[in-house]
């Protein structure tokens, strides 16, 4: 770093000449009503903070000395050493100053007691717009540096600026709307502080009632969800597992079809699959009629429950595990297993005893999220559930049902969290500090072995009646659009297809009449804006995680974890009561949906990306640095390319989720930015199953050529491996 | 630095200016527009914006949701309203925002031509809310299914509790149902407290399962997943105008009600807007709209013709319901609690 002693880096000098734009030429608040898109709008001095500071708002002055602190290194040349205290000191200030004024002073004068005695209700400002945004993010880095120059990761600002910045992100998307939301867990409905009405709420027996261990009342909802959670977690990593070894390590010869078949459920808006089952296995359905005109098996209503839920959350989780597992076996060393043959052990000793244990890491980030997945399952439950009750879906009653009960959502919502970080931390314990390395520098030249008789039978035996299963559901719902009223009357008919996507042509080109139109751009519009940019923070929290060591790693991670485990219908309130206000004013607007799908989806990204990195040599990042490399090229030409299993994963993961959510976006989203699950959940609602499915399949038919697209954008990762000619590995469908 | 790590940083910089560019995007507040909240089927709401807009040349923004999903986010939007106008919906929920002051008073000249329960429910809210429509509770049953069974017809809550009928009865959980709830508040009024918490005990051994949504034994019914549904009758008429072998029950003791509601929202942003739509919709004009788009409720304004296929107020013996009382909210707290502890958890 010897060159750099004279003067400040670039990329700092870069930030600082950021902060004073942002301060002095952008306009500081958010704009209200039309010319929102206009260029002129972006660059405006007098809406700058400099300007609003000067002619009312003198709060925002005091801005100024932190900015001011950042110039005197960039022009006092006095080396890195001397620069990193002016920085942090500025950095540090600027941002207190920001955060503070801003949730000080709010829409309607002062936010909380008043700070000057008498003033009542004090000074007014708007929500932040790009300025304050842009200000907040430069003060953000400049503190990121200032730490790198003083030591902080081996002095090296990459990796500081990028912990930083995804700390920063979380805590403003993720900690603060939940704290927002958990606060009211321990508040009465007049938002007094009430602890004991928590300690009722909490110890409340329709939570932990053990009643059906006794006798045939029903047990407490939270064991109902664990019990759940637990049976899909290991049947989806089973699953997942057998669709993985097939795929990868035999000669099957319709893999294609198989992993298509395998895809399609995580590609399915909810409460679809939900309708197919009721309409084959209800009381009326279709397979139901058969057994019981035939066999004379009574019709009963065992698919409303644990049954169905189990059934629909399999279906639909299963390709999640997949999608982790297949990227996993593929990085199973053949060498290793070529020693163990070497050394005379059989196929199936080799199996239990070399490949089984390197998948763990595998096997634990399948089931976790199968477990969590479930455990945030909302649509199965509501349509499938019966008289068994999950916490995900009495939470959301609990808002919006008849008894408006937020507090009681909040403690719900407290013992989901519970639950969640729980098996995190058993999968840390079980994992623990083991070595599953086998993606090293060296080049390897084994053959991965076929798979031993039986294991394959198994995987086999599991799959294939599955795969048949989840075809029949799908055959439901390709039907079901299409006919006039599924289960009654089987007339074809293309009537809802054409209410949903008519489109005209008129004299001035084509006109999207159908009533489904909107929603649909809106959703792809977010689920295409939210995809990389979550597929992007969620690598590099990975990189961080699993590359780098730094104190507060821990809790940095369970940071990243933590919006996974709220249930979407606590994200979806906890946004609007955070962000509809000032600082950060940005309900109504397609941003807070993208944000709130990235923060959701991104533990994905993270547990795919260190469930990938695990298996990559350290020494490979390592000759990399040697060479000269900065850890940012290092993280591009090294890490990145072997990662593509865990970008693919995390792009489609998060493509598909922004397109099928349903749970928290359905109280963020307005007339302009309406999504296309909450247009069908409306759908099913009105009892419109037809319109439901029909635009629930040309959604499935959209994100197959996502997936395709993004497969063939992202690319294979190509390992120095042989492949037999009778073992062709597949190419990526 | 690189020339690498700049680009990355560069890239990163401009991820994030087009983050915040579509974030910078304020939602529609000029002027000739208004922000609109229904809570009805979307097609009834399609309907009606289509009708007002062609009407007023004020453009809507219109966001379609359940009345209790409403209910939640205007109250979570409290500090700063998005909303002006909040259209249809069972009245629980909007006399529970009027408790609250969500919502404001509003008098309207079209109010003289409605309906005495539209008014009532004016008046028992001060002002807050208005009735727009109105359907009374009863049942349904499929007929094929009870042929099956072997079940005389019902034609009476007390015929629901033929043990013929164990786990064939459907109908949603008070907690997440208005419609359910009204079941409640009408079984205690018809019966008194205690009779009708022992019928909702007894009926509570027929019952197949609690559905979340109010409407949703109706297609249940239809389907054959169920003998007979409990629900607002124009929800099951709905299910009958699609040719569902059911058929509709008005109970010979009587029944309850829902008033479907309209209130403006306190801190609207488009005030005079929303005044013009509240009037526009008691009009004749506004209400026949909903028998198209398939909505057979009563209409609250006297000369709106009542669709012919809509459950006839008339002929249907509806008890003087209570909202102002059993639309409060400690007294559906103290309900729900109590049907919690003792109906629900009771064996079968």
């Amino acid at each position: 770093m010897n060159q750099a002693a004279a003067t400040l880096p670039r990329a700092t000098l870069a930030w600082i000449a950021l902060g004073w734009i942002a301060f002095a030429v952008l306009p500081w608040y958010i704009a209200d009503g039309a010319g929102a898109h206009a260029l002129a709008w972006l660059v405006d001095p007098a809406r700058s903070g400099l300007v609003s500071g000067l002619a009312g708002a003198p709060w925002l002055l005091p801005l100024a000395v932190p900015l001011i602190l950042a110039l005197r290194p960039a022009f006092r040349s006095t080396g890195l050493d001397a620069a990193g205290p002016w920085l942090v000191a500025a950095g540090g200030l600027g941002l207190a100053w920001i955060t503070l004024q801003g949730f000080t002073i709010g829409l309607n004068g002062w936010t909380w007691a008043s700070p000057i005695e008498g003033v009542r209700p004090g000074p007014s400002q708007a929500g932040m717009g790009l300025g304050a945004g842009l200000t907040a993010v430069a003060f953000l880095m400049l503190l990121c540096h200032g730490l790198a120059m003083r030591g902080w990761c081996r002095g090296d600002a990459f990796v500081v600026s990028a912990i930083g910045a995804i700390v920063g992100l979380i805590a403003l998307f993720v900690f603060f709307p939940v704290s927002r939301i958990l606060v009211s867990a321990v508040q009465d409905n007049d938002g007094a502080f009430a602890p004991r009405e928590f300690l009722t709420k909490f110890f409340d027996s329709s939570i932990w009632g053990l009643d059906c261990l006794v006798s045939d009342l029903r047990c407490g909802v939270a064991w109902n969800t664990l019990f759940l959670a637990v049976l899909v977690g290991v049947g989806t990593t089973v699953l997942g597992l057998a669709f993985a070894l097939i795929a990868t390590r035999t000669g099957f010869r319709f893999k294609g079809a198989l992993r298509i078949l395998s895809v399609l459920p995580i590609i399915t808006p909810p409460f679809v699959i939900g309708l197919a089952l009721i309409l084959l296995f209800g009381r009326s359905g279709a397979v139901s009629a058969i057994l019981f005109e035939w066999f004379g098996v009574p019709r009963s209503r065992w698919i409303y429950g644990l049954p169905g839920i189990f059934i629909a959350q399999l279906l639909a989780f299963t390709p999640i595990a997949f999608l982790v597992l297949i990227g996993v076996v593929q990085g199973i060393s053949p060498s290793l297993e070529e020693a163990s043959q070497t050394l005379r052990a059989r196929r199936w000793t080799t199996f239990v005893t070399v490949t089984l244990p390197l998948m763990r890491p595998g096997l634990a980030n399948a089931f976790l999220l199968g477990f969590v997945e479930s455990m945030a399952d909302f649509g199965n439950p509501l349509v499938l559930g019966g008289n068994f009750e999950v916490l995900s879906t009495k939470i959301f009653f609990a808002v919006v049902g008849a008894a408006h009960d937020q507090g009681r959502a909040a403690v719900l919502s407290l013992i989901l969290l519970a639950f969640t970080l729980g098996a995190f931390w058993l999968q840390h314990a079980w994992l623990g500090k083991k070595v599953y390395t086998t993606v090293t520098g060296k080049g390897d030249s084994g053959l991965p072995l076929p798979l031993p008789r039986r294991v394959a039978f198994a995987a086999f035996a599991t799959a294939l009646p599955w795969a048949v299963f989840t075809f029949v559901v799908y055959v439901v719902i390709a039907v079901g659009g299409f006919v006039r009223s599924m289960g009654r009357d089987y007339t074809p008919t293309l009537q809802h297809l054409l209410t949903g996507f008519r489109i005209e042509s008129t004299d001035r080109g084509l006109y999207f009449a159908g009533s489904a139109w909107n929603s649909f751009f809106a959703t792809l519009k977010v689920a295409a804006l939210s995809a990389p940019l979550t597929a992007a923070i969620g690598l590099l929290t990975a990189y961080l995680l699993t590359r780098q060591r730094f104190s507060g790693q821990r809790a940095f991670e369970f940071g990243t974890l933590l919006s996974f485990a709220i249930p979407g219908t606590v994200v979806g309130v906890s946004y609007i009561l955070a962000f509809n206000v000032p600082p950060i004013e940005i309900t109504g607007t397609g941003f807070v949906l993208v944000m709130c799908f990235v923060f959701r989806n991104m533990p994905v990204g993270v547990r795919a990306g260190i469930a990938t990195l695990s298996q990559i040599d350290k020494s490979l990042d390592e000759a990399s640095l040697t060479l000269g490399a900065r850890s940012a090229t290092t993280l591009r030409r090294v890490v990145l390319p072997l990662l593509r299993p865990a970008i693919v994963a995390s792009l489609v993961y998060s493509f598909v989720r922004a397109m099928t959510a349903v749970s928290a976006v359905i109280f963020l989203v307005t007339a302009e930015y309406n999504m296309a699950t909450t247009y069908i959940v409306g759908r099913v609602e009105a009892g419109e199953f037809g319109l439901a499915i029909a635009y629930s399949t040309v959604l499935i038919f959209v994100m197959l050529l996502a997936i395709l697209g993004i497969q063939a954008l992202v690319g294979e990762r190509r390992l120095g491996r042989r492949t037999a000619p009778s073992l062709a590995v597949q190419a990526a469908s | 630095m690189t020339r690498r790590d700049r680009s990355i940083l560069a890239s990163t910089l401009l991820g994030g200016l087009a983050a915040l560019s579509i974030g910078s995007a304020a939602p529609a507040s000029a002027q000739g527009a208004l922000v609109m909240y229904c809570t009805v089927q979307e097609e009834w709401c399609r309907a009606t914006v289509n009708a007002f807009e062609r009407e007023t040349g004020i453009k809507v923004a219109m966001t379609r949701k359940s009345s209790g999903e409403l209910y939640a986010q205007v109250k979570a939007e409290a500090a700063n309203p998005r909303g002006d106008v909040w259209w249809g919906g069972t009245g629980d929920p909007h006399m529970q925002a009027a408790e609250e002051g969500l919502t404001l008073e509003y008098k309207s000249a079209n109010l003289d031509q409605l309906q005495d329960w539209a008014k009532r429910q004016w008046e028992q809210s001060k002002g807050r809310t208005v009735g727009i429509y109105s359907g009374a509770l009863g049942f349904g049953y499929n007929t094929e299914q009870l042929k099956a069974k072997g079940v005389p017809e019902p034609k009476c809550w007390a015929d629901l509790l033929n043990p013929k009928l164990k786990d064939e009865v459907q109908v949603a959980d008070p907690n997440s149902s208005g419609t359910s709830y009204t079941l409640l508040a009408t079984m205690v009024q018809i019966m008194g407290e205690e009779k009708g918490f022992e019928y909702l005990k007894a009926l509570h051994k027929n019952i197949n399962q609690y559905t979340k949504s109010g409407a949703a034994p109706a297609k249940a019914t239809a389907l054959g997943e169920t003998t007979v549904g409990i629900t607002f009758l124009h929800d099951m008429v709905t299910m009958v105008v699609d040719k569902a072998p059911i058929k509709t029950v008005a109970p010979c003791e009587g029944t309850g009600y829902e008033i479907g509601s309209m209130s403006i929202i306190k801190g609207a942003k488009n005030l005079d807007n929303a005044k013009k739509f509240y009037d526009w919709a008691l009009t004749p004009a506004a209400q026949k709209l909903g028998a198209d788009a398939k909505a057979y409720q009563v209409p609250s304004n006297k000369d709106t013709p009542t669709p012919p296929e809509a459950p006839k107020l008339g002929d249907i013996k509806l008890i003087t319901y209570d909202f102002a009382k059993y639309g409060s909210s400690d007294e559906r707290r103290r309900l729900l609690a109590k049907w919690d502890a003792e109906v629900k958890n009771l064996p079968k």
